[in-house]
C-alpha cells in the first residue's frame, strides 16, 4: 500500500488551472521530495492532499483510502501538514499549549496533558515553554511547535512545505536532524516541498522535479547526489545550486 | 583603491525595562570600489550595521560612531535634511521583501520615476526613457507593459528586480543591499545578484551585501565581515571562506547540507560558546 497515491490529479484556483494531470506514488515509510521553481504547483499539491486547495479532480488516496473534497477527518488523522512560515503558522493569542490541545479536542482524544508533555519532549522544547505565546519564541522554536501540532495526532503521513527556508543555517540544521530523527523513530512518510536541492540530499529518498504544473522528471536522491538528472529543466536547477556551492566549497 | 566609506567603532543600542541593550556592539570596516558582504545569523546586527550607516535607525534606537564617513562627508553630522540628499543618490538601499517594500497605489514606472525626480530634474520624455532603459538593464521583458503595471501584478522575482532598478536609476555610488534574494528562488537569486553585480564592475559602485546565505555573498563578494551579536568574529577574503577559523563560521559553514550530503545528522552550533543569539 502507498502512503499518497495521486492519479491524474488536475487542481484550480478559480479559473486557472495549476496543476496539469500529476501521477505520484509515494511509498508508505518513504521520504519524497517535490522541487521546483515557485509557481511550479508543488505546494498546491499538498494543499490539495490536506484539503486547503479543494477544487481539484482526479483521485488522491492517502493510506489506500481515497480523499473526499470536503473535510476530511480520518484523512486528517493519517496526514498534517507543517507550513512554511513559523511566524504566521501559529495562533498569536492562543498559548502553545493549546495549539497543541486542540486537535486532540477536535478528534475527542483524551489524555491531553501527557500528550502535549511527551509531544514537547519528541521535539526537543523544554516544558517551560508549555504556556507561553509564539511571540516569546524565536523562529526556530516556533517551527518545533508547528511540527508538534503537527504529530499530536499520530499521523503516519507528514506534508511539509518548505519547514526550513524562512530560518538561518544554523537553526535549519537543528530542524533537519529533527524531522530525520522523528522519522526514523515514528516510521513517518514524509512529502517534502522545497527548492533546496541540498535539503532533499539530506533528508529524501526521492525527488520529482515539478514546472509548469507538472512533473518533469523523477528521480532517486542517488541521481541527485552524482549530478546524473536526465532532463534539461532539472539539470538547470541542480546548475543553480551548485555554482553557489562550488564558489563556497 | 578609493576609500568610499569608513566605519569606525560603530554602535548601535535601543532601550529596553532592564537598560539600553546594543545589538552593535563597536565594529569597525573601511570599504573601496568594492564588494563586502556581511553574513550573520538573525538578530547577529548584520541588518542594523546596514540602516546605521544611512541614519534610518529612528528613536529610541540610539547609533554612535567614532568615525562615519563617507567620501569625506561625516555622516554623524549630517542633519536630517543633508541626509535626504545622501539617501537614493549617493547610498541607496535594497531592502528584503518586495512585497512590503513597494508602494501598492503606485505603478512601477511611477516609482522608479520617483526616485529619479527627488535628486534630479529631467524633462518627462528623458525620465520615461530612462526608466524603460532601467528596466531593460534589470533585465525585465517588455518594459513598457511592465512600467504601467502595480506591484500586485508582478512576481516576487521581478518585484525584487523593479526595486533594484528604482535603487539604481539615481546611479549611486555604493549600494547597500539588505538580503535582496532571501524572499526568491533559488533559480531567480543568481539573477538578481548579477543585476546588482554589473554596475559594481561597470562603474566601480560599491557594494555592501547583507546575508545570511554564506553561498551566495562567497560567490559575490570580495571581502566577508562574518557576525555574530554584534561583532565581527572574522574577516576574510571570499574565496578564503572555506579556510575560515573562527567557531562560530567553521559551525555555519558546517551546519549547511551539501548536493551529496553522506552524514547522518548535521552538526549544530553550541550556542552557549558564543553567549549569543
Amino acid at each position: 500500500m502507498n502512503a499518497i497515491d495521486l492519479k491524474n490529479l488536475d487542481i484550480s484556483y478559480g479559473d486557472t488551472k495549476v496543476v496539469h494531470g500529476v501521477n505520484l506514488a509515494v511509498a508508505e515509510g518513504e521520504s519524497f521530495a517535490l522541487v521546483g521553481e515557485s509557481g511550479s504547483g508543488k505546494s498546491t499539491i499538498l494543499r490539495a492532499i490536506a484539503g486547503l486547495a479543494p477544487d481539484w479532480t482526479g483521485d488522491i488516496s492517502v493510506l489506500g483510502r481515497a480523499r473526499s473534497h470536503g473535510v476530511d477527518r480520518a484523512v486528517a488523522r493519517q496526514c498534517q501538514m507543517v507550513f512554511q512560515d513559523p511566524y504566521g503558522s501559529l495562533h498569536p493569542r492562543k498559548t502553545i499549549d493549546s495549539a497543541l490541545s486542540e486537535p486532540l479536542a477536535i478528534h475527542g482524544l483524551g489524555n491531553r496533558d501527557e500528550r502535549v508533555e511527551a509531544m514537547l519532549k519528541a521535539v526537543g522544547l523544554d516544558q517551560r515553554f508549555r504556556f507561553r505565546f509564539p511571540h516569546q519564541l524565536s523562529g526556530g522554536q516556533r517551527q518545533r511547535v508547528a511540527i508538534a501540532r503537527a504529530l499530536m495526532l499520530e499521523p503516519k503521513v507528514l506534508l511539509l512545505d518548505e519547514p526550513t527556508s524562512a530560518l538561518d543555517v544554523s537553526v535549519q540544521a537543528e530542524i533537519l536532524n529533527l524531522l530525520k530523527r522523528l522519522r526514523r523513530e515514528q516510521g513517518l512518510t514524509y512529502l517534502l516541498v522545497t527548492h533546496n536541492l541540498p535539503v532533499v540530499s539530506f533528508l529524501c529518498d526521492r525527488l520529482a522535479v515539478m514546472r509548469h504544473g507538472r512533473i518533469v522528471e523523477v528521480a532517486g536522491v542517488d541521481q541527485l547526489k552524482h549530478g546524473q538528472l536526465v532532463e534539461a529543466y532539472s539539470k538547470e536547477l541542480l546548475a543553480a545550486t551548485e555554482g553557489a556551492n562550488r564558489a563556497a566549497g | 583603491m578609493s576609500t568610499l566609506l569608513k566605519v569606525e567603532n560603530l554602535r548601535v543600542s535601543f532601550p529596553t525595562h532592564r537598560g539600553r541593550v546594543e545589538v552593535v556592539k563597536g565594529i569597525s570596516f573601511t570599504l573601496g570600489r568594492e564588494r563586502l558582504g556581511i553574513v550573520g545569523e538573525s538578530g547577529s546586527g548584520k541588518s542594523m550595521t546596514g540602516r546605521a550607516i544611512l541614519k534610518l535607525i529612528r528613536k529610541p534606537g540610539l547609533v554612535t560612531a567614532d568615525k562615519l564617513e563617507f567620501e569625506g562627508i561625516d555622516l554623524t553630522a549630517q542633519s536630517e535634511k543633508q541626509m535626504r540628499s545622501v539617501r537614493g543618490a549617493r547610498i541607496s538601499m535594497v531592502m528584503q521583501d518586495p512585497k512590503y517594500s513597494l508602494n501598492p497605489v503606485m505603478t512601477v514606472g511611477e516609482q522608479i520615476a520617483e526616485a529619479l525626480v527627488t535628486h534630479q530634474k529631467l524633462p518627462r520624455r528623458e525620465i520615461e526613457a530612462r526608466i524603460i532603459a532601467m528596466l531593460e538593464a534589470v533585465r525585465i521583458n517588455d518594459p513598457q507593459r511592465v512600467a504601467k503595471l502595480y506591484p500586485h501584478e508582478v512576481s516576487g522575482g521581478m518585484g525584487q528586480r523593479v526595486m533594484i532598478a528604482m535603487m539604481l536609476i539615481p546611479e549611486p555610488e555604493l549600494l547597500i543591499a539588505d538580503e535582496p534574494t532571501s524572499a526568491l528562488d533559488v533559480s531567480v537569486q543568481a539573477q538578481v545578484l548579477d543585476i546588482i553585480d554589473d554596475p559594481v564592475t561597470r562603474k566601480g559602485m560599491g557594494l555592501i551585501l547583507i546575508s545570511h546565505d554564506l553561498n551566495s555573498v562567497s560567490r559575490y563578494c570580495d571581502r566577508i565581515l562574518v557576525m555574530n551579536s554584534g561583532v565581527v568574529v572574522e574577516e576574510c577574503a571570499a574565496g578564503e571562506l572555506a579556510n575560515a577559523k573562527h567557531p562560530y563560521t567553521r559551525g555555519l559553514l558546517a551546519a549547511m547540507p551539501t548536493i551529496n550530503e553522506s552524514r547522518d545528522e548535521l552538526p549544530v552550533l553550541d550556542r552557549t560558546q558564543w553567549a549569543g543569539t
